[in-house]
């Protein structure tokens, strides 16, 4: 069942990779600009490099069900995901766009609240809006609202998410699974005593102090298919393994209860206000402590290590034993076995 | 075969049951496979409390784990030292 | 869940480890577990890598992904495809029939709903009366319950494709195959909490086989291993239960007496395996308009349980380890799996594909 789009192939795992690295990418003769990185590197951006300046590039389509969540909205993710992605390439973002796409028949409000919301987190981070475009198609032929924002910025220099190196320290910026869980919980009629919010959030602010610190070596932002895609990524560009104690990994008691409930792997699940950074083994605390400083890096800890190997991605897990994190498929499913 | 995680049952309302599955993550649970009452544990299996878990028996499993794996059987000196 | 019943401190699983090496035996021993979260324990807590040389814990055919035969796979496609809005659980979903999965149908236009309890199929049916609903009931004794409560009371637009089977019969089926030589038998607890503890006396009475009732906490897993190794160190097999804390020798009557008032038992076909005698359960008489097959005349063929050349038969009884199956690696690997066993996330040839060499 090759020749049909699936659901899974947006899921953010292998199966998405496959659709892009053997539709997508050999469709383009010229896929990236001379020097710079480009399509086939799949990195969270691409790179121009213009007389010795590193514009980054990137652009992502944001869809989803409600469009307000606990914690966020569909316009919050549009752009934090996107300013996100130019800072892990290790750009200052400069300018952003967005082209929304709206249903016959949405109320105007929505719209005003969805614009309104983008507009709070560009003021967060400081950054203009400067071009975008608006279309509406019948009704039914799209959920609602859709939005695809598109970013630049400039790095001092480029960090890519496949230069990790066998020593190097693994840092998560803050707990995982938070986004995705809290948007599973509501359609699985999950109730929190505190309610478990999207851990949406701008991360430029946290990584230029990092980037002041040095000794980064590679950088990603784990959005679709959690911490184990992006991880499994790194690995595999770096040409390494990376060992993860899971006793290290920063996760919220509910979320972990709400997994184990659904039966869910929290690494699995996507965050929006998390950042993967890999730093070299004597930068490491110096990096963390940088992160903590911020508002969204509090819980932020040294998670793994960088070790010779050939792109695996292993667990030494609480009781000590030790697995393969694979990547996963497409996206979560609660399972009953 | 079948994922099934305890809960403490906060509030009982007829055949339905709330269930806190710690750190405050909790779900309405059907109920009508067990008698249970507030404050009770149970197990929890696609939406159906499936057992009430016995809490007793709980701390009663981790003090004979300790004690069979304390036992001297695994360290011979100790025996002969009794 | 904190506290009281997440048994996972480190220690104590170092402690367990410990003992378990004391009783290693002289000559290999294979433990034969029947259940995907049993599984799902060992790999994700990664178990094998803590226990010695001599000492294995094998998958027996115990998780729905693997057992359900690709006729009634097939059966389900089929309803998706022709106007009827399916209801599964997420593990059936991408696990393929004879050609196609759910996954594939609702890609191709039908109503495919994922969810996380029967309670949810009922509510749908009740808020879209006008369309027509079935449940995919797959799952054993601890998921028939469910069914045998909701089907009596469920809407007139919901009907049920029923496909429960019970776990002592195949366990019986494995230790009749002597040479699969299995030392011992770890019981699934969440079965265990239904059907209690009588229904397997039988293994260490009638066939020497050791056995122990275990819960799905990594500790509880280990302390079955180092339960069923001081039998064979004492040579005396019996009947234990690790999973004191939920497992009574009674198990849940009422829950006992809700499927047999709903369910008959059957002989009935284990996908790789073939049938294997009162294994599976079946919808009474008095509940035919609750049942999906006569509801609607679904046309499907025999099913192709297994993909030519594929032994994911021979290693799901644990007669066979993956390496030796023929496409092992070769024709059938993770990102093209051909055999259940390699599809399922947690199926034993998907995990010795990517755990080699660890």
């Amino acid at each position: 069942m090759k020749d049909v789009i699936k659901l899974e192939h947006g899921g953010g795992g292998r199966l998405m990779r496959e659709l892009v690295e053997e539709v997508i990418i050999p469709a383009y003769r010229r896929n990236r600009v001379e020097g710079g990185i480009g399509l086939p590197e799949m990195d969270d951006g691409a790179t121009i490099p213009i007389d010795g300046c590193n514009i980054v590039f990137t652009t992502d389509a944001y869809t989803v069900r409600p469009l307000f969540f606990p914690g966020g909205d569909i316009g919050r993710l549009a752009i934090c995901g996107t300013v996100n992605d130019l800072a892990v390439m290790g750009a200052a973002p400069l300018a952003l766009a967005t082209s929304i796409v709206l249903e016959e028949g949405l109320p105007i409000e929505v719209l005003r609240r969805v614009v309104d919301s983008m507009n709070r987190s560009l003021e967060e981070v400081g950054v203009p809006l400067i071009a975008g475009d608006t279309k509406v198609v019948e009704h039914g032929e799209l959920d609602k609202l859709m939005i695809n924002a598109s970013g630049v910025g400039l790095a001092e220099r480029v960090v890519t998410d496949g230069g990790l190196r066998p020593g190097d320290r693994i840092i998560f910026t803050g707990t995982i699974g938070n986004h995705q869980l809290s948007l599973l919980s509501i359609r699985e009629g999950l109730q929190f005593e505190a309610p478990l919010e999207s851990d949406v959030a701008p991360l430029w602010d946290m990584i230029r102090e990092v980037l002041r610190v040095g000794g980064v070596t590679a950088m990603k932002d784990p959005t679709r298919g959690g911490v184990a895609g992006a991880l499994n990524d790194m690995a595999r560009k770096s040409g390494v393994d990376i060992l993860l104690w899971e006793e290290e990994i920063p996760i919220r008691g509910v979320v972990r209860s709400a997994a184990e409930m659904l039966g869910l792997d929290p690494l699995e699940l996507a965050n929006e206000g998390v950042a993967i950074i890999g730093v070299e083994r004597e930068k490491a605390q110096e990096v963390l402590e940088a992160v903590r400083r911020d508002r969204y890096g509090r819980d932020a800890a040294i998670v793994g290590e960088v070790l010779e190997g050939k792109g695996r991605v292993i667990l030494e897990t609480l009781v000590g034993g030790r697995r393969v994190v694979r990547e996963p498929l497409g996206s979560p499913m609660p399972r009953i076995c | 075969m079948c994922l099934a995680i305890p809960g403490r049952v906060l509030e009982v309302r007829g055949n339905t049951a709330k269930v806190d599955f710690g750190y405050g993550t909790t779900r309405d649970v059907d109920i009508s496979l067990v008698d249970v009452e507030v404050g009770q544990y149970v197990l929890v299996h696609v939406g159906y409390a499936i057992q009430v878990l016995d809490e007793e028996e709980a701390e009663e499993t981790l003090r004979l784990w300790r004690e069979i794996l304390n036992s001297s059987e695994s360290r011979p000196q100790a025996r002969r030292g009794e | 869940m904190g506290g009281l019943f997440s048994f996972r401190d480190r220690d104590l699983a170092r402690l367990i480890v410990e003992k378990i090496r004391e009783l290693e035996p002289p000559r290999p021993v294979k433990f034969c577990h029947v259940c995907g979260t049993h599984e799902w324990t060992i790999t994700h807590s990664g178990l094998r890598a803590l226990l010695p040389e001599r000492v294995s814990v094998i998958a027996g055919p115990g998780c729905p992904v693997c057992i359900v035969p690709a006729r009634e796979i097939d059966e389900a496609v089929w309803l998706a495809l022709n106007g009827v809005t399916v209801v599964t659980f997420g593990d059936m979903y991408r696990v393929p029939g004879s050609e196609r999965s759910l996954e594939d149908a609702k890609s191709l236009g039908g109503d495919v709903r994922v969810v996380y309890s029967v309670r949810d199929a009922v509510e749908m049916a009740r808020r879209e009366p006008g369309r027509d609903f079935v449940f995919f009931a797959i799952g054993f004794e601890t998921t028939a319950p469910m069914n045998a409560i909701e089907i009596p009371r469920s809407p007139e637009n919901l009907s049920f494709l029923v496909s429960h089977r019970l776990i002592p019969p195949a366990m019986e089926l494995l230790v009749g195959m002597e040479d699969l030589n299995i030392d011992g038998f770890i019981a699934p607890g969440h079965v265990s909490t239904i059907i209690g503890m009588k229904p397997y006396l039988r293994f260490p009475q009638r066939y020497g086989m050791p056995t122990v009732i275990a819960g799905f906490e990594p500790l509880d897993v280990l302390m079955a291993v180092y339960m069923l190794l001081r039998q064979i160190r004492e040579g005396r097999a019996r009947l234990e239960n690790e999973y004191t804390r939920a497992v009574t020798y009674e198990g849940n009557v009422r829950a006992q007496r809700a499927i047999e008032e709903v369910f008959e038992t059957v002989d009935g076909a284990w996908r790789g395996i073939g049938v294997i005698p009162s294994s599976t359960l079946r919808l009474r008489e008095e509940f035919s308009e609750r049942d999906a097959r006569k509801r609607y005349d679904i046309e499907v063929g025999p099913g192709r349980d297994i993909y030519p050349g594929c032994s994911c038969h021979l290693v799901i009884i644990g007669k066979i380890t993956p390496r030796e199956c023929p496409l092992f690696l070769k024709a059938c690997t993770p990102e093209k799996p051909k055999g259940a066993c390699m599809v399922s996330s947690e199926g034993t040839c998907r995990i010795w594909a990517l755990e080699s060499g660890l």
